[in-house]
């Protein structure tokens, strides 16, 4: 298979992924959307290695692999401390940066 | 045969994707995911990134998505309601579709003309675990030792973010729901 390929379908994960992000709503669903942008990504950087021979690029994926677990390991824990403030797990309806008991 | 794997692994992927976006349960999205990361590394050992293909499989599709599960069982994912939805959300499709035209504007004017072939030829053992092992304790050390201790700092920023606190908590709480996360 052409390296373009490759390319075009993570250009398609990608666009699929920032269009999530804007339609939903809940915030666990949109860092599901930024894991597939940055998979999206990751299948890039790999592919352009690929095309060059040269493992650089996937070093630079596994990189982002370690960066997208510590976003998803610190978005996830926003969301617990959400739930047990209770706050309403909707991106709409927190809209203020203040304390939700006043 | 690489060709049918190729097709197979992209409509997966896509299909897993498009899934996450579309489920209304948070759930089913998670499920999704993982098709779509297991779609995934079949495409990374089709470009011979075999230590990535271990990798994801093992890190992205079993530990991280685990910590989603978790969480959505925990928080309990109610499906969204879509009557309210506002006008930038019904544009979001739209939005997509304008980025998707502006890569393969992207994309097809590169003057990469490897894209059209099928990559250099590749040294024994590429994307091996032998290979990336050496790269990342020689020429990539310093990035390797910044990612582990990027990490600690994310392990331990969530347990300070998802814990108790007790002084700034109604008084009835306490009482209710005993044990961290």
């Amino acid at each position: 298979m052409n390296i373009a390929w490759y390319i075009g379908l993570s250009a398609v994960i990608f666009c699929i992924g920032a269009s999530g992000l804007i339609a939903r709503r809940s915030p666990l669903v949109m860092l599901l959307c930024l894991e597939l942008m940055l998979n999206a990504a990751n299948l890039s950087l790999i592919a352009f290695a690929r095309m060059h021979g040269n493992a650089d690029g996937q070093i630079f994926a596994l990189v982002v692999m370690v960066v997208a677990a510590c976003e998803v390991v610190v978005g996830l824990g926003l969301i617990v401390a959400m739930y047990r403030n209770r706050m309403p797990i909707d991106i709409d309806r927190i809209s203020e940066l203040r304390d939700p008991r006043d | 045969m690489v060709q049918l794997l190729f097709f197979m692994a992209a409509i997966g992927a896509i299909g897993g994707a498009l899934a996450v976006v579309l489920l209304r349960n948070p759930f089913f999205s998670v499920l999704a995911l993982v098709v779509h990361l297991m779609a995934l590394s079949v495409l990374f050992l089709l470009l011979h990134a075999e230590f990535l293909a271990a990798a994801q499989l093992i890190v992205y599709a079993g530990a991280v998505m685990v910590l989603y599960v978790f969480v959505v069982s925990y928080v309990g994912g109610a499906d969204e309601l879509l009557a309210e939805a506002g006008v930038a959300r019904k544009l979001a499709p739209v939005f997509g579709v304008v980025l998707l035209f502006a890569f393969s504007l992207a994309i097809g004017g590169s003057a990469l003309k490897a894209l059209d072939t099928r990559g250099a030829d590749l040294p024994a053992g590429f994307g091996s675990p032998a290979q990336i092992g050496e790269l990342l304790l020689t020429r990539f050390l310093l990035p390797f030792e910044i990612a582990s201790f990027l990490l600690t700092i994310a392990a331990v920023g969530a347990v300070l973010l998802a814990r108790r606190r007790r002084g700034l908590e109604e008084v009835d709480d306490v009482s209710g729901d005993g044990g961290v996360v």
